[in-house]
């Protein structure tokens, strides 16, 4: 390949073109300017999307990452343009979102003089990425920028930082550009070892109780299909975690729903009575597991896991099977035998049979007044043939869109998991429409973390992106409330909310809205929105004081999961 | 149970690795009671050694952290036994205290210091050991008044016969390239 000669800048859009980069969320400044300068020349060859405010961006990129498994790229300026970044890329660092975020910096010069918009963005990010780097050189853009793909990409991924100082931009350099393969001090993935396949096959082939817990690791290594082979040949439940949603279509019969706090009766209850748990792809997170000390203390936990700093952190290991699930699950299928498990099986339908009555179908088929969430998700995911991607917020509505909305497809959930980021929806659902034009996405937040990114609905409209927004209002942050009531005696300390009117303000925005109050009008409402070719804001007003269950109180054991308050 | 582990990591000579290694004992509330780091003698690869109390469980955790981290090339961690280990003092008296008896210059003998530096004013003992060991002799020549102490962070090395670092460069960098 011949070199040729270019600014920095122009090295910095070249560079993200040799990557397959289609789009860029950003928001320009003064110390980016000149990377927005030569982003100008491109705009046939790569989509760049303003964003309202930083914070937009990177969730937006990340929601374009979660639907492609692809980098999202994010641009933004110096001092704040850099620190609004930031609780989006710590979103991205505890769900393993792969991101590529380019921060302009002032001139080197400058660097720690306290010059106009300077902060120390490597410090700052340096908790919450994968991996950063400050570029003062031209020479170092190509060979900097190939590594943070490969790094943010590789392995378990994860949001990585360039931060590069304004006269890099601005010097020239031989421009020459190699894709990176291999970092000596980074190793993406073990080979899976044969040896603990076996050891494991044994355990699942004598297991009497077995459990399969899937997480996120399936959706990023792309074994959806070998899970579902995996679940099969043993004929073991799998339960899943909220980021593992959509691995294993929601009606599989050996998919028993969800775990964790909010997760379904059968999976929470039945995991203290397992004898063996095969967790693939999946973390142990403390909403999942509840009180660690009494967590499955009956199984031999066989974890199928990317990352080595994940074995043993929360629960013990008794086989770890480092690597890709893609290979570790078609070993592990090849090596057990076929069986069934049908009495254990049946245990889960009993739960479910018993949550149902007690729950779900109050929730889903409700007989009182109130509109519920639960009736909103369902007729939605009925209406879009469970094909849709579904992005959702925090708190509440998203645990009953988690629950509630049944999927297809593999990679039709977004959402903010391990960070709990209100405000994600509305900006991810945009990066989600840019990811996969072809498919609908419907992002359901709530009325408390609507108005945490809501200008945002300026991008949408600018970009006419079809999202179809529905805002479920209770006109409460409606999961503390949840908590004041149950265990702060409904001392509703700064929960309740006066809203502004949702509808008006989209139409300010150039954005068709609707608002539904009463039962009769929703399933209309919800084919409207549907059928509207562009973005659509449905508010639903909800039951104010309605609850999500079952839960599983902070510090309790999952097999104390509570049915009822 | 608490006790000294010694941990040593491997790593490519990066700005800010040390601030990336140093947060993850920040995150934990763990304190570093020392630190040390240099290049190693393979040139670009640098050594870190830290020393901390903790429970090996929380060792072990912090290890495969630090591990995670891109530019570390490797991380170990051992408790003291395993390692041979020292830490150099330096102590600055007055030379009154030469003069007015010869206990000084026994306490340098019995303890297998010596001296660096003498001037009109002071004189500059130099000690390498164990912590208890530095500190007792500055125990002994603080009664003569220690004018300044100072005491450096461990450097240890483990018991094996090799330092396997260039191995495992080596073992590394076959293992990468099977991979694709």
């Amino acid at each position: 390949m011949t070199t040729q000669k270019v600014t920095g800048s122009q090295a910095v859009i070249l560079s993200l073109l040799e990557e397959g980069v289609d789009t860029i969320f950003g928001y320009p400044g003064g110390a980016i300017m000149p990377i927005y300068d030569a982003l100008y020349d491109h705009d046939k060859n790569v989509k760049h999307i303003l964003t309202r405010h930083e914070q937009g961006a990177v969730h937006a990129a990340e929601g374009y990452a979660r639907v492609t498994g692809k980098a999202g790229i994010c641009f933004a300026t110096s001092g704040p343009g850099a620190t609004n970044l930031i609780t989006g890329i710590a979103d991205a660092m505890i769900d393993s979102t792969p991101l590529v975020c380019i921060t302009g910096q002032v001139a080197s010069p400058l660097l720690g003089t306290d010059a106009f918009q300077e902060s120390d963005v490597i410090s700052i990010s340096m908790p919450v990425t994968k991996w950063n780097y400050q570029i003062t050189h031209p020479e170092e853009i190509p060979e900097v920028i190939a590594q943070a793909f490969y790094i943010a990409q590789s392995g378990r991924p994860g949001p990585v930082l360039i931060d590069i100082t304004k006269d890099a931009q601005v010097s020239e350099l031989d421009f020459e550009y190699k894709k990176c393969t291999k970092i000596r001090s980074y190793v993406p993935e073990m080979p899976v070892d044969p040896f603990k396949i076996k050891e494991a096959a044994e355990i699942i082939d004598n297991a009497k109780r077995p459990m399969i817990l899937f997480g996120q690791g399936v959706l990023i290594g792309n074994a959806e299909e070998e899970l579902k082979a995996f679940v099969e040949k043993t004929g073991i439940p799998a339960a899943w975690t909220l980021l593992g949603l959509s691995a294993l279509p929601s009606d599989h019969p050996l998919n028993v729903g969800m775990l964790g706090m909010h997760g379904n009766y059968g999976p929470n209850l039945l995991t203290n009575e397992a004898d063996v748990i095969i967790a693939v792809g999946m973390r142990f997170d403390d909403r999942v597991t509840g009180k660690v000390s009494v967590y499955a203390p009956e199984a031999k936990i066989i974890h199928l896991e990317i990352d080595p700093a994940e074995i043993d952190k929360i629960k013990k290991a008794t086989v770890p099977v480092l690597g890709n699930s893609k290979k570790s699950l078609k070993m592990l299928t090849d090596n057990v035998k076929e069986n069934s498990h049908t009495e254990w099986l049946n245990r889960f339908h009993e739960c479910y049979e018993i949550e149902n009555q007690k729950i779900i179908h109050n929730e889903l088929f409700p007989e009182k007044p109130g509109l519920t969430m639960g009736e909103v998700i369902r007729i939605t995911g009925d209406k879009t043939n469970h094909e849709a991607i579904l992005v959702s917020d925090v708190g509440q509505h998203q645990m009953i869109a988690s629950r509630y909305f049944k999927f297809r497809k593999s990679k039709s959930n977004v959402t903010s998991g391990g960070l709990g980021t209100m405000g994600f929806a509305l900006p991810a659902s945009m990066g989600a429409q840019l990811g996969q034009p072809d498919r609908t996405v419907i992002a359901v937040i709530g009325d408390g973390g609507f108005q945490m990114t809501i200008q945002e609905l300026g991008t949408i409209a600018q970009n006419k992106l079809p999202v179809k927004i529905i805002v479920l209002n209770n006109h409460f942050l409606g999961m503390v409330r949840q908590w004041q009531q149950l265990f702060f005696e409904k001392r509703y300390s700064f929960t309740e909310l006066q809203n502004p009117d949702f509808i008006t303000i989209a139409k300010g925005f150039g954005i068709t809205g609707h608002r539904v109050d009463v039962r009769e009008g929703l399933e209309d409402g919800i084919q409207k929105m549907i059928d509207h070719p562009g973005p659509y804001l449905l508010e639903v007003t909800i039951e104010k004081e309605d609850n999500v269950f079952p839960m599983v109180p902070t510090g309790a054991s999952v097999s104390d999961v509570m049915l009822e308050p | 149970m608490k006790q000294e582990y010694i941990i040593t990591i491997f790593s490519e000579n990066h700005i800010g690795l040390l601030t990336r290694i140093t947060i993850v004992f920040t995150r934990r509330k763990v304190n570093i009671e020392s630190l040390t780091v240099s290049e190693s003698a393979l040139p670009g690869v640098f050594k870190f050694t830290i020393v901390i109390k903790s429970s090996k469980e929380q060792t072990q955790k912090i290890v495969s952290q630090i591990e995670k981290q891109i530019d570390v090339l490797k991380a170990f961690y051992h408790t003291n036994d395993e390692m041979v280990y020292q830490e150099i003092a330096l102590y600055k008296v007055p030379i009154e205290a030469l003069y007015e008896s010869d206990s000084v210059e026994k306490m340098v003998r019995n303890a297998g210091a010596r001296i660096l530096e003498i001037t009109r004013e002071y004189v500059v003992i130099e000690k390498t050991g164990h912590k208890e060991e530095t500190q007792a002799l500055f125990e002994e020549l603080n009664k003569f008044r220690v004018l300044q102490f100072i005491r450096s962070g461990r450097v240890a090395i483990t018991r094996e016969p090799f330092e396997r670092l260039s191995e495992f460069l080596k073992e590394r960098d076959a293992f990468l390239n099977a991979l694709d």
